[in-house]
């Protein structure tokens, strides 16, 4: 497909650079809260969902990744061609996404609904702990994975660049980025490569807003 | 008799995420208003790109023969 490229096509450059610049220095994972509020922005004043449907880097980049096997098999079929055509095609090596279904359960309204509930008590979490560091709790300088998992991440803030709290939630932040990311890595690897929007707690939430906006509308009633 | 294939788009499962519209060779699919994807008939070949793409599975191709919808 020979679509135009807009300049937001691009975004999934942005995700690797986020994920790079958290890791050298944490107080970058502030960054993040653009994905956080531009997407609600779109869906409270615009009433649509341009954000996941052209800007959202994530969405981008488990488009982008799965097609890097094709691309190589194209270059190797092309060469194998120039070539003369001799002897068997060259076959696809590798691929990094099964492209089976995704599980009917995923994209329910049920689990929709309860990971967006879970995902903002988590997030709610991080703002009670980065509440906690500012009255005076120790900084704890490490990420947790999948809500589990702490993995020491300290080389990444320098005790005194910032305050505290800010550190705090920068970390918090930037674990929860880490692991929908992952998830997502792992559910394209498995299923489709955008298997994590469809349940996607920032695409639930502005799906919502959306459909609050326009209940009663149809496409056929105002085109 | 003639008989076309098109997408027809589950409203109720779709999650709006728009990977169909990227994927759509003649632009005929769209995400309405971010509530959910529709399907402009003219417009459409039913060629599946959208139903391979879709990650929720609310993308279906459907064949009408003269007004009679055959799955």
């Amino acid at each position: 497909m020979n679509k135009q490229k807009h300049w937001y096509d691009y975004f999934w450059i942005w995700t690797i650079v986020y994920f790079v610049l958290g890791f050298f220095n944490i107080l970058f994972a502030w960054l993040g809260m653009f994905d956080f509020m531009v997407p609600l922005l779109f869906a409270i004043f615009g009433g649509n969902k341009f954000f996941c449907n052209h800007m959202c880097g994530r969405s981008q980049l488990l488009t982008v990744i799965p097609q890097i096997p094709q691309q190589i098999h194209k270059s190797r079929v092309k060469k194998w061609k120039e070539k003369g055509g001799k002897g068997e095609m060259p076959r696809q090596r590798f691929s990094l996404c099964r492209n089976k279904p995704t599980p009917a359960w995923m994209p329910s309204k049920a689990f929709r609904y309860g990971f967006l509930i879970f995902f903002l008590t988590m997030f709610g979490n991080i703002v009670y702990q980065t509440w906690r560091v500012f009255g005076g709790a120790t900084l704890r300088q490490s990420i947790k994975l999948f809500w589990t998992f702490r993995v020491p991440w300290g080389w990444a803030y320098t005790a005194g660049s910032a305050p505290d709290w800010a550190a705090q939630y920068a970390f918090g932040f930037y674990s929860l980025m880490l692991t929908s990311a992952l998830i997502g890595l792992i559910l394209m690897v498995l299923f489709k490569p955008r298997t994590w929007c469809s349940f996607c707690p920032m695409g639930t939430m502005t799906q919502l807003i959306c459909r609050l906006r326009h209940r009663g509308e149809s496409p056929e009633s105002n085109g | 008799m003639a008989a076309k294939r098109y997408a027809e788009v589950d409203q109720y499962r779709c999650v709006s995420c728009g990977a169909c519209t990227h994927d759509c060779p003649k632009e005929a699919i769209s995400v309405w208003k971010g509530c959910y994807a529709v399907v402009d008939r003219s417009l459409c070949i039913g060629c599946g790109r959208c139903e391979k793409v879709c990650p929720a599975g609310s993308i279906t191709i459907i064949t009408i023969t003269k007004g009679l919808i055959n799955e």
